[in-house]
C-alpha cells in the first residue's frame, strides 16, 4: 500500500499517518512495517498519529498487535501524537492500550525509543554474560 | 425516538464495504462541522459511527446509514444516525452490549462502546430479519 510513506531513519522506522486508513489499509500498513522490519534489523518503531483524526476500536487493537509483533522481532514501538480528543474518546470507549509506549510528539518519542532500546541491549547483555559464567 | 421531529433534509449512505466507512466517516463528520458541534463531540460521533458501520459490514455484509437533524425540546438541536442492515440480527441484545463480547473475534467493545460515547442510544433486532440502530448526538 503506498498512501503512507514509511521512513528509516538511523536505527529506527517512522511512520507519519497522515490518511483516514480503511480496515485493510491499516491492516497493509502492519503487514509492511513488518516487513521493512524484517528487511532493515532496525530496532526503534515511531508510529505518528498527530494526523489522525479518528481511532476506534479497530485501529486501537491494531496499533497495540503491532506493537507486540514487533517486538517479537526485537523491535521496540513507541506511539506519538495522539490528539486530546482521541485521548478522551479512547478512554470513553474502554479501549486498554497500556501495553503501547507512548510520547507526546515525534521528539520525546525518539529520546524514549532510545533508552527503551538501549535498556533491552544492556538486559541481553546481562543475560548473555550470566549464562557463560 | 421520543422527543425528536426530523427537520431537514436525510442523507442516505450504503455501506457494504471498508472505504465506505470511511465515507460514512467523512459524511458525519462534515454535518457536525456544519452543524457547530465541539471537535469533541465530532471525535466521539465519528467514532461511533465507525463502530456500527464496521458491525453491519463484519456481521450483515452491507447495511444503510441515515442522517438527518432533528429538533428537541427547548429548541435544542440534534444530529440523528439511523443504521439499518438485513443481517442475521442479533439473540440476545444484552448480552452483545456487553464490554468483551463477541461473535467476530474482536475487542467486543463496538456496541457497548458506541453507546457510551454518544447522548441517546436505540438498538431494535430481530434475528433472522436485521437490525436497526439509533443515536442521537444534542448539540
Amino acid at each position: 500500500m503506498g498512501d503512507v510513506t514509511i521512513l528509516k531513519i538511523g536505527n529506527n522506522i517512522i511512520v507519519p499517518i497522515q490518511t483516514e486508513l480503511h480496515d485493510n489499509a491499516a491492516r497493509e500498513l502492519q503487514t509492511e512495517i513488518l516487513r521493512r522490519i524484517e528487511r532493515t534489523g532496525v530496532k526503534g518503531l515511531l508510529i505518528d498519529v498527530s494526523a489522525v483524526n479518528i481511532v476506534d476500536s479497530f485501529l486501537g487493537r491494531l496499533l497495540v498487535e503491532t506493537a507486540k509483533m514487533v517486538r517479537l522481532m526485537g523491535t521496540e514501538t513507541v506511539l506519538v501524537g495522539m490528539k486530546k480528543e482521541v485521548v478522551l474518546t479512547l478512554i470513553q470507549l474502554g479501549l486498554k492500550m497500556q501495553d503501547l509506549h507512548t510520547a507526546l510528539n515525534i521528539e520525546d518519542g525518539l529520546a524514549l525509543l532510545e533508552t527503551m532500546v538501549s535498556n533491552r541491549f544492556l538486559q541481553g547483555r546481562s543475560h548473555a554474560k550470566f549464562k557463560t559464567e | 425516538m421520543p422527543n425528536s421531529r426530523q427537520n431537514s433534509e436525510s442523507f442516505e449512505i450504503m455501506i457494504s464495504n471498508f472505504e465506505d466507512i470511511i465515507l460514512a466517516r467523512q459524511k458525519v463528520k462534515f454535518l457536525m462541522g456544519e452543524m457547530c458541534f465541539s471537535l469533541l463531540a465530532q471525535t466521539r460521533i465519528v467514532t461511533a459511527v465507525s463502530e456500527l458501520a464496521r458491525n453491519m459490514v463484519t456481521h450483515a455484509g452491507q447495511g444503510k446509514m441515515t442522517l438527518f437533524q432533528v429538533d428537541g425540546k427547548r429548541k435544542t438541536r440534534g444530529l440523528k444516525c439511523i443504521f439499518e442492515d438485513k443481517g442475521p440480527g442479533i439473540q440476545n441484545i444484552d448480552e452483545a452490549m456487553q464490554e468483551g463480547f463477541s461473535t467476530a473475534n474482536s475487542l467486543g467493545l463496538g456496541l457497548g462502546g458506541a453507546k457510551k460515547l454518544c447522548n441517546e442510544f436505540k438498538i431494535e433486532s430481530v434475528p433472522g430479519k436485521g437490525t436497526s440502530i439509533s443515536i442521537i448526538e444534542w448539540l
